[in-house]
């Protein structure tokens, strides 16, 4: 199979955008986006579509199995993961940009820091005792699956880098702890909850259908909203 | 400057140092090349080992003693294997504080059985145990980042050490981001994981386990030790780029191996150890794939059978893993045979340390896979997440308890550091050096090794090394290579993973032993340490 991988590229944080192609051929039928990237970078020497001299496209990977988020982008307009796509499924020319909605660091790299820092203002952790019982860590283990990667931020109608809704991202670790918590710690988290997830989500539920890990978003949203609004509830 | 404590690595070792430091009150910066959610620990699967007994079989510290030094072949030290044993079962219940969904039975934790223990003794998350404590330890980290103890640098790479007169002063990381290289003084612990980027594209690993960290640090001095011993897992399938996993959960839930042999299914292992059967011990297990692969008789390829496991199996403990078949090979193992052969999973050798975590430069340590504790000759399964976990705590204690006993001690790193960082040269990645290398280490480093392809391995890298044209960063992986070759082709025995068809005999009179390597001037040195007998308990 023969790819054209178009690249949106710019050396440095401040640069003008520009395009440029390689050419990718392989036999293997279960090559993904993430294959082509290495092995576009593995060229000696490197050049692009055109004939001309190349520098290394600089991206982000780790597990290569979908495990780990580092490797997303947008690819032909759809956040995802390299390793997750595969060539096969695409069409002749395969289009990628970096994550629109985080700061552009080189190429296909974002800074994702954002994330990070509405998970402390969300202060995700638990302060004494979790709870692990059998009846919750199925909710549990699919909130703490979440993989941090922002797709469902890129997707998100209501989500903007510097907003005070921090998304999917934000709540599915929140789901875990909001679980696990009890008493003031819960209190406290709870309006955490409400005035940075809750309130800004609009329910387009666009992140259900991106999100590479497949997280069941319905369960985790609907089982911390009970959490958080039940004692807002029955205060009226 | 505040003195700090420096970890590289910020994946289940880095993490539980940091957390333990801060619990002491002592703070630390927290270096990784991508942020804990992409470390290699999110990929482990199976379970962590602890004697808890919840099953009612009688299960005791002792016995996960005994299990862990059998498997490693008597190769660990007995003083450290027997600390991460007895503390193994409060590291799983502070697991459970921390909230880690456990599979349970109510409030009991509920344990599996895994390769080379006759125990269920593995607490697990379905197969997906090292991204559960992982997000656990992520938040419970950030708990004392918010309270100034935890400092994170999460798009930051490690160059090189700062010493001054033998020892470390600090070190010298780069911002991948803005291209800044920063100097931090204090103390550094080394987590940064196994060097599977010295076999890129034939392991189970990441690809940010590139090996440069450990090379860096070879190349400076830092003595490494049982480099030979390479775990091949017998479970994995090429996918595009690396080799998958099949957890041992597979086998621990029910899995079994077949070959075709005269066109009927030969259960190999069951036949050949009817106590263990397809739990073996991993080295074992792989080189009964690697042999009945080879025999005329049989079919030439191996699998799994897991066509026989349970639904309640399949969707309580064992979904991630279906689903993970499925999307990557197209092949639902809940109806089909799997195809598996062995790979590169696991290093069991890595920078020396002593009990303490500490290596043979002052205020240098390391723990996790990047060091050579705990599992000797050949890692039992359930064990590499224990380990990193209590070695990451044991080197943070180990430094709490120097910094708190010796008044002035952080103070002295309140300053840049004394000493200038030698960072090597040609920071950046040579894709094509590195497929050069990892071809010729993987000709000589297989699952049945033989002196002359060692010899081989052995020339064919100083033949690179004497090329033109290599960078200094270059030529510490070259050497942390050969290192592995050398210390394989002295060792004149078969043990543990390290299987010669020269030498297919334990000998325990000359090679039970730690062997060591060490970069000095450029020449790769190896030796043997003896290991230090078990101390009397009071």
């Amino acid at each position: 199979m023969k790819r054209i991988i178009e690249i949106e590229r710019r050396a440095a944080p401040g640069d003008a955008p520009y395009i440029q192609s390689f050419i990718y051929e392989t036999e293997d039928e279960s090559a993904t986006v993430a294959t082509a990237l290495s092995e576009i970078n593995a060229r000696v020497p490197l050049l692009d579509a055109g004939g001309e001299a190349a520098e290394p496209i600089r991206w982000e990977s780790s597990c290569l199995q979908k495990k780990c988020g580092a490797c997303a982008m947008v690819i032909d307009g759809r956040p995802a993961l390299a390793c997750d796509t595969r060539l096969s499924e695409r069409g002749e020319v395969v289009r990628l940009s970096p994550l629109k909605k985080f700061p552009v660091v080189a190429d296909l790299i974002v800074d994702r820091s954002k994330m990070m820092e509405a998970l402390m203002t969300l202060r995700v952790w638990i302060e004494e005792d979790g709870r692990s019982h059998e009846k919750i860590n199925e909710d549990v283990y699919e909130a703490a699956r979440c993989i941090q990667c922002g797709c469902c931020l890129e997707v998100c109608p209501n989500f903007k880098s510097g907003g005070s809704f921090y998304g999917m991202a934000g709540m599915s670790p929140m789901a875990r702890i909001l679980s696990q918590t009890k008493g003031g710690a819960l209190d406290e988290r709870r309006k955490l909850y409400n005035k940075y997830i809750f309130e800004g989500c609009g329910k387009s539920l666009a992140c259900r259908n991106i999100c590479p890990a497949g997280l069941d978003i319905d369960r985790l949203l609907a089982r911390s909203n009970a959490v958080s609004l039940w004692k807002r509830l029955m205060r009226r | 400057m505040k003195a700090m404590v420096n970890i590289i690595g910020a994946g289940l070792a880095g993490l539980s140092a940091a957390v333990t430091l801060a619990k002491a009150g002592i703070g630390c910066r927290l270096f990784s090349r991508q942020s804990s959610e992409r470390a290699q620990s999110v990929m482990a699967e199976g379970g962590i080992n602890a004697a808890l007994d919840t099953m009612g079989e009688g299960d005791t510290t002792a016995e996960h003693f005994s299990d862990t030094m059998k498997g490693g072949v008597y190769l660990a030290d007995p003083n450290a294997v027997r600390g991460l044993t007895e503390g193994a079962p409060d590291i799983v219940r502070e697991f459970v504080r921390l909230g880690v969904p456990f599979q349970m039975k109510g409030e009991t934790l509920v344990l599996r059985n895994f390769g080379g223990q006759k125990k269920k003794r593995t607490a697990y998350a379905k197969s997906s145990t090292g991204k559960m404590l992982m997000s656990a330890l992520i938040d419970e980290c950030r708990k004392y980042e918010a309270r100034g103890l935890v400092m994170r640098f999460p798009h930051h790479d490690f160059l090189s050490l700062v010493t001054e007169g033998g020892a470390v002063t600090g070190c010298a990381i780069g911002d991948t981001f803005t291209g800044d290289r920063l100097v931090f003084s204090g103390p550094v612990i080394l987590s940064a994981g196994g060097p599977a980027g010295l076999f890129s594209g034939h392991t189970t690993g990441t690809t940010q386990n590139t090996g440069d960290a450990a090379a860096t640090a070879f190349f400076h001095g830092v003595r490494f030790a049982n480099l030979e011993f390479i775990q091949y897992h017998p479970t994995t399938v090429g996918i595009s780029g690396k080799r998958m996993l099949i957890s041992e959960a597979a086998r621990g839930e029910g899995g079994r191996l077949f070959i075709e042999r005269n066109g009927r299914p030969w259960y190999f292992m069951e036949e050949k150890y009817p106590e263990l059967k397809n739990l073996m011990p991993r080295d074992v297990v792989s080189r009964e794939i690697y042999a009945v692969c080879r025999d005329p008789e049989c079919g030439g390829q191996a699998y799994l059978d897991m066509t026989h496991l349970s639904d309640d199996t399949w969707r309580g403990k064992l979904s991630d893993l279906r689903e993970e078949c499925i999307h990557f090979l197209g092949i639902d193992p809940a109806a089909e045979h799997l195809p598996v052969e062995p790979g590169i999973h696991y290093f069991m050798g890595g920078i020396w340390v002593d009990e303490r975590h500490r290596t043979n430069i002052k205020n240098l340590l390391a723990a996790g896979e990047c060091a050579c504790q705990y599992h000797g000759a050949n890692r039992l399964g359930g064990n590499s997440l224990l380990g990193a976990v209590y070695g990451g705590k044991t080197a943070a204690e180990t430094l709490s308890r120097e910094i708190l006993s010796a008044p002035g001690y952080m103070e002295g790193f309140e300053h840049a550091p004394a000493g200038e960082p030698t960072v090597l040269s040609g920071n950046e990645r040579d894709p094509a050096f590195e497929r050069r290398l990892t071809d010729i280490l993987m000709e000589g480093l297989g699952i049945v090794r033989s002196e002359e392809g060692m010899r081989l391995c052995i020339e064919r890298i100083e033949a690179l090394l004497k090329e033109d044209g290599m960078s200094d960063r270059m030529k510490a992986r070259a050497s942390l290579g050969l290192a592995m070759a050398k210390s394989a082709i002295m060792r004149r025995e078969s043990r543990g993973s390290h299987f010669r068809r020269d030498c297919p005999e334990r000998d325990d009179e000359n090679y039970k032993k730690t062997s060591t390597a060490e970069c000095i001037d450029g020449r790769v040195i190896t030796g043997y340490l003896d290991i230090p007998p078990l101390r009397e308990t009071v």
